[in-house]
């Protein structure tokens, strides 16, 4: 994790919920691809019945993390356990179809040859003829495709393909169920319905799931947690809104939404900035000892207004992005810096307007130390 | 997503233990001939193998085989391609039809056509007869370079037609599209979207065409042009076995050569191309030249077809007054061949299997070497092959000499990389996320084979049989050695009555022939991925 984690004092979720038991446990795993590394040191728990998203940019090996534990790849080294039970690690390799670990596939990957009720019976091979019709057709009922058992994948629709892939690993009665990019596939508006969709299958069946994706939006709205993944190692864990609002780390931050860096310095009761003093206490855990250092104070679009002025301003408006309800200023300030800013559609700044800004955040901001900043700051 | 991680295993790391070993073991039993070919040419010593070697006899016989090879490929391609593109990318009409047509060359053995030729062409063969009354005394030369290089080229070409059409039909054309809006026209289009697209296609059908025109025994026999295979068989029924083996050493390793232009041609050819199928619409359409399109694809499928037609129809008409001559036709013979021919098909599939496997889903330095060993059976000429496994068998498997099994050995060793080939390019359109799956639902990695990956290559492996199929019904060299005494197929019955003149008694195992391998035809064109639109 980043040594910007340092400054955080209130507890963070990074443990499992309390009261409920770990199914699936990693411990410091790692996977390279000959000299190329691409997860280090991965260690992550995730607890009965919740649902969590590996949540990063493409490359940062979050399908590859999904790949170990379902047994697809094997790790170099660290240890996988299942109910406690070690199933990857030193000397020891459980095959995938012993795992008893459901996937749903990025392109869904449903046997063509083979029809909705047939992919979905696939995993029940053991199971007595009657049992597994009737499994099968639970399934079918709790995916909403009680009509298109006999169809073939080919003649589904992308959401119906998706339902039978989710049925068709949920079968079995999986200890964990991993889903792949589920929704990339997908076009935007069935996107946002079938997650609310998703969620509301896992959440009815119980089961653990670890889903991956790189959208931020999709990662908030389906998770209980979120783990953010960059560059093979997981920056931070936590619930949604714990992630987005006390980022640990400058990445996680710049990941989750739009983010501005505040330059400030702090003495006293105040964090001097370039748009005036700032409260202390309105600093997410400020330590002592940094006092009189230079710190990088996080503001979201939200928690900053822009009013036009005549006379004296604190910068002017250089770019707006109009997002439909809202509209994005990019304020360029006296100082160099460049925040930005989130208005109703219907208060309109013209470009090179010269405005006031005023904070206007109810809730702790985070910070970071100046002297942790990136030299390519992007 | 798919791109995290690399499909391609390093080297030989997380090779299946059970595939390899299998691979390994068929792999070391179509290179034994091979075994046989050293062995006798270090016989020979040193100062006389040099000698040989450096004969101006054997240098043209050099020359000769290399400007078959290069003018037969060069001309299947020019014929190849662009018919292949006019029945999958224009709006030329009776698409379905000129398809099927220009396929059909394939089905006719060359050594027939090579008949056919020199009985319609020759100096004083039909054609000139035709043209007798116009005061034609003599036609040119058919015989030599010319006679061998077209008919081998019109029985070749739809190697080069077939790959390449599967290819333009599983291009997507919203590339082209792309192209197009990008200020290129639909000549720059082509030459710059699709012929890369296609390139690995027409490699691989050009290495079939260049492999056959090289191994081919009967065309240069008849054609009566000095090439490796013809002065091989020549000197080892006179006994000249020094000069036949290391001719035929010779022969090997300019196949490799050849092999090994085509795989540095082929370069890194993705192993798994993005989504199952492109999309696939819109043509080019042809307006006035749709004629001449249409002229072409007539001219060389009626120049292929119905001339051996046509001579064969004679033959028939004019046996009927030899009856009761003891060459005469018995069905039987037919049954043979099918019989043998469908045993080669099987075993050759069963073999080819794991090489295809492990090629397609494991490529490393040791399965490409096992998918190459394939080849070099197959490129060794089948008079080769059948003299190599004649003195196999006499030294070291006397059981089965002059069986049924040697026979289909040779077959096999000969075929085994047409099914390769077919079942590798099934294999490599399966996702690979789909026996993952099947993993991950509880079953093995042989359980999720045979549940999911053998379904989707079903067609691939029939394709494969087929293929072998027809190709082993119309081998000439190979049973000629090979075949027990007095077994005789529709190939030897064929080549004994043409040989000794009786043409009308070649007539009616000749069409049979025909028949049966336009049949296999159709299961080739029949095929998933292959559906002739």
């Amino acid at each position: 994790m980043s040594n910007s984690t340092i400054h955080a004092t209130e507890a963070r979720t990074d443990e499992p919920t309390a009261g409920s038991a770990p199914v699936l446990e990693l411990t410091d795993v790692s996977k390279s691809y000959g000299a190329e590394r691409v997860i280090e040191d991965l260690s992550l728990t995730v607890t009965e019945g919740e649902i969590l998203t590996l949540l990063g940019p493409s490359g940062c090996g979050k399908t590859t993390t999904l790949r170990l534990i379902a047994g697809l790849e094997r790790p170099n080294g660290g240890k996988i356990a299942l109910n406690g039970a070690a199933v990857s690690g030193p000397g020891r390799f459980v095959e995938p179809e012993d795992r008893g670990i459901g996937v749903v596939f990025q392109e869904f990957a449903l046997f063509p040859h083979l029809t909705a009720a047939e992919n979905v019976a696939f995993g029940l091979e053991a199971w007595d003829a009657a049992d597994r019709e009737e499994r099968v057709e639970e399934l079918l009922d709790l995916v909403g495709l009680e009509a298109q058992g006999d169809s073939y994948p080919d003649e589904l629709s992308g959401g119906q393909q998706q339902r039978v892939a989710l049925a068709r690993s949920l079968a079995p009665e999986p200890e964990v169920l991993l889903l792949d990019e589920p929704f990339s596939n997908l076009d935007v508006d069935l996107r946002v319905k079938m997650r609310e969709e998703v969620r509301r299958i896992l959440k009815e069946t119980g089961v653990t799931a670890i889903s991956v994706t790189h959208d931020q939006e999709e990662a908030m709205s389906i998770s209980d947690r979120v783990a953010v993944m960059n560059d093979g190692r997981i920056e931070q864990v936590g619930n949604p809104e714990q992630v987005f609002q006390q980022p640990e780390s400058r990445f996680v931050a710049g990941f989750l939404g739009h983010a501005s860096f505040l330059p400030g310095y702090v003495h006293g009761g105040e964090v001097t900035t370039g748009l005036g003093p700032v409260p202390r206490d309105q600093i997410n855990g400020l330590a002592g000892t940094y006092d009189r250092t230079r710190i990088d104070v996080l503001v979201r679009p939200d928690d900053i207004r822009a009013i036009p002025v005549d006379g004296e301003a604190d910068g002017r408006v250089v770019s707006r992005r109009y997002l439909g309800p809202t509209v994005l200023y990019e304020i360029h300030l006296d100082d160099d810096t460049a925040v930005q800013c989130m208005h109703n559609h219907d208060e309109s700044l013209p470009l090179d307007t010269t405005v006031r800004i005023e904070l206007d955040a109810d809730h702790e901001l985070a910070w970071f130390p100046t002297d942790q900043r990136p030299l390519d700051d992007e | 997503m798919a791109t995290d991680h690399p499909t391609v295993d390093d080297a030989s790391d997380g090779l299946p233990l059970p595939t390899t070993v299998a691979s390994g073991a068929v792999a070391a039993a179509v290179l034994l001939p091979l075994v046989w070919l050293v062995r006798t040419a270090l016989d020979v010593g040193l100062a006389e193998a040099i000698d040989i070697s450096t004969r101006p006899s054997t240098v043209q016989v050099f020359v000769n085989s290399a400007a078959l090879v290069v003018v037969v490929t060069v001309a299947s391609v020019l014929i190849g391609v662009p018919l292949a593109y006019l029945t999958v990318r224009t709006d030329l009409p009776f698409r379905r039809g000129f398809t099927v047509a220009v396929s059909l060359p394939l089905v006719i053995p060359s050594y027939i056509g090579a008949f056919a030729f020199v009985s319609a062409f020759g100096p004083q063969g039909a054609f000139q007869r035709l043209l007798a009354p116009l005061g034609v005394e003599r036609l040119p030369e058919i015989y030599g370079f010319v006679g061998a290089s077209l008919v081998i080229t019109l029985y070749t070409y739809p190697y080069v037609f077939i790959t390449t059409r599967a290819a333009l039909k599983s291009l997507d054309t919203t590339l082209i599209d792309a192209a197009r809006t990008l200020e290129h026209s639909q000549w720059e289009a082509f030459r710059r979207v699709t012929v890369p697209q296609i390139k690995p296609a027409v490699g691989a059908g050009s290495l079939l065409v260049a492999l056959y025109a090289l191994s081919d025994f009967g065309t240069p026999a008849i054609m009566q042009f000095d090439a490796f295979t013809r002065v091989i068989y020549v000197e080892f029924t006179t006994f000249g076995r020094d000069v036949a083996s290391l001719l035929s050493l010779q022969l090997v390793a300019v196949t490799l050569l050849i092999l090994g232009l085509e795989s540095h041609v082929r370069g890194n050819e993705p192993l798994y191309a993005g989504r199952q199928g492109g999309r696939t619409s819109g043509t080019v359409r042809l307006g006035t030249w749709k004629y001449v399109a249409m002229a072409a694809c007539l001219a060389v499928s009626g120049l292929a077809l119905f001339v051996p037609l046509g001579i064969l129809l004679t033959w028939l008409a004019q046996g009927g007054a030899e009856v009761g001559n003891a060459l005469a036709f018995q069905p039987a013979y037919a049954l043979n061949s099918v019989g043998v021919s469908a045993g080669a098909a099987l075993v050759a599939t069963v073999a080819g299997l794991p090489i295809a496997y492990l090629a397609a889903s494991h490529r490393s330095r040791l399965t490409e070497a096992f998918e190459r060993a394939t080849y070099v059976g197959y490129a060794v000429p089948g008079v080769v092959l059948g003299l190599a496994l004649v003195y196999l068998g006499t030294s070291y498997a006397r059981p089965i000499y002059q069986t049924l099994y040697l026979l289909v050995a040779a077959y096999v060793v000969r075929f085994l990389p047409q099914a390769v080939g077919s079942m590798r390019a099934s294999f490599l359109r399966v996702n690979p996320a789909l026996p993952e799956a099947a993993r991950t639902l509880g079953r093995s990695s042989f359980g999720a084979f045979r549940a999911v990956t053998l379904p989707l290559i079903a067609p691939g492996l029939f394709g494969g049989a087929a293929l072998v199929f027809l190709t082993t019904m119309k081998e000439l060299p190979a049973t000629l050695l090979l075949r027990p005494s007095g077994f005789k197929t529709l190939v030897t019955h064929i080549w004994s009555a043409t040989a000794s003149g009786y043409y009308g008694h070649a007539a009616v195992p000749a069409l049979i022939l025909l028949g049966v391998s336009a049949l296999s035809m159709l299961v080739i064109l029949s095929q998933e991925g292959y559906d002739v639109k």
